[in-house]
């Protein structure tokens, strides 16, 4: 059986996360779709904190047969989840990331030609009155 | 014509561009540069994109599609900033796109005494003989950063145009034969460059065979991107 310090700090630990995770969430320093993997962490660690039991029934059911070696794999694979959707958002917005500057690009393209032909019209406009260039498509 | 820091040439090559083919526009995409690359092509007379920071050539050379799609050009000529490419071989091409989509400016089809060495001749062979097979033509300088690119070509790369490692030359192809678009190629001599250094040093060689081949493996796997149907732009 585990010691009673050991319990109480698997409990504290799984606490502290889930209330960090809460605060953020709250803050909204934290998205709900970042924030559920998280959750899932801290809700699993508190369940095995609380009930050691649970760990050793999942564990047996699997054939693992230490325990702890079914935590390590857990938090690996949540690990592993979260890095591989960070890395998939980092994709898409270094995407979006490019759109916008072609676009800035382009917008500030049109701006100069557009300054420039109502320069070229002012000019022009003692010498050929009413002559206003359409815009172009 | 994209350039990333090329203040020393940039000017150069488009007055030369503007000297040899008085018809043309020139827009230089500046990719981003942290030299006076903008300034120096604006004074020289060409049209000039200023990216806010570097996207690559992939994003560089969409600016340029984009572009030509917005103002409904119906040829696009992609030309290095750095001088290597001779704008009296602009004719040639542009006459080959009658008949295909895509007309790249080959290094080593003849012309110019342009050569490589170990494992990048080997990539490029690699390439070549992958990328001929899709094309269904002969293409032997699949990394030729010279090329022309007809209407439907300006229209596919508008919308998609990779912004990977290599993407602007080898997926770029791949893309488009897939795309069911045409590709031949013009032998064209290189020249030594106005400026700048060459993007490529030998040590980095064979780092370049392994990355070219996975840029390769990565274009075949992607899905198609269809070419748009004829008469709609979506």
């Amino acid at each position: 059986m585990i010691s009673l310090r050991a319990y109480i700090f698997a409990i504290a630990a799984a606490l502290v996360v889930l209330l960090v995770v809460i605060t953020l969430l709250r803050r909204r320093r934290l998205r709900e779709r970042h924030a559920i993997w998280w959750l899932v962490a801290g809700v699993l660690a508190l369940i095995a904190g609380v009930f050691p039991r649970t760990l050793e029934i999942a564990a047996n059911f699997l054939g693992i047969a230490l325990p702890v070696n079914l935590v390590f794999f857990i938090s690996i694979t949540i690990l592993f989840l979260v890095s591989l959707q960070h890395s998939g958002e980092l994709t898409s917005l270094e995407a979006k990331n490019r759109d916008l500057a072609e676009n800035v690009v382009l917008l500030t393209l049109r701006v100069e030609e557009l300054e420039k032909r109502e320069l070229d019209s002012k000019h022009d406009r003692g010498a050929l009155p009413g002559d206003e260039p359409g815009p172009e498509r | 014509m994209p350039a990333y820091n090329e203040s020393q040439s940039v000017g150069q090559v488009v007055r030369e561009t503007l000297s040899t083919l008085p018809d043309v526009d020139v827009l230089v995409v500046d990719d981003g540069s942290h030299d006076d690359t903008a300034d120096k092509a604006r004074e020289a007379g060409a049209l000039v994109a200023s990216l806010p920071f570097n996207l690559g050539v992939g994003g560089a050379m969409r600016v340029g599609f984009r572009y030509a799609a917005e103002h409904g050009y119906d040829a696009v000529v992609q030309i290095d900033a750095d001088g290597q490419h001779d704008p009296a071989d602009v004719p040639r091409l542009l006459e080959d796109l009658a008949d295909t989509d895509i007309v790249i400016g080959a290094r080593f089809a003849g012309a110019g005494e342009y050569r490589m060495r170990g494992p990048r001749r080997w990539a490029s062979w690699v390439l070549a003989v992958a990328i001929s097979r899709t094309a269904r033509a002969k293409l032997t300088d699949t990394t030729s950063g010279f090329r022309a690119s007809g209407p439907r070509a300006i229209e596919l790369f508008s919308r998609e145009y990779p912004a990977e490692y290599l993407g602007d030359t080898i997926e770029s192809l791949v893309m488009a034969c897939r795309a069911g678009l045409t590709v031949s190629q013009v032998p064209v001599a290189m020249r030594e460059r106005a400026g700048g250094r060459p993007s490529h040093r030998p040590f980095k060689a064979a780092l370049y065979l392994g990355r070219a081949t996975l840029a390769l493996a990565f274009a075949y796997a992607r899905p198609r991107t269809p070419a748009a149907a004829s008469g709609s732009t979506s």
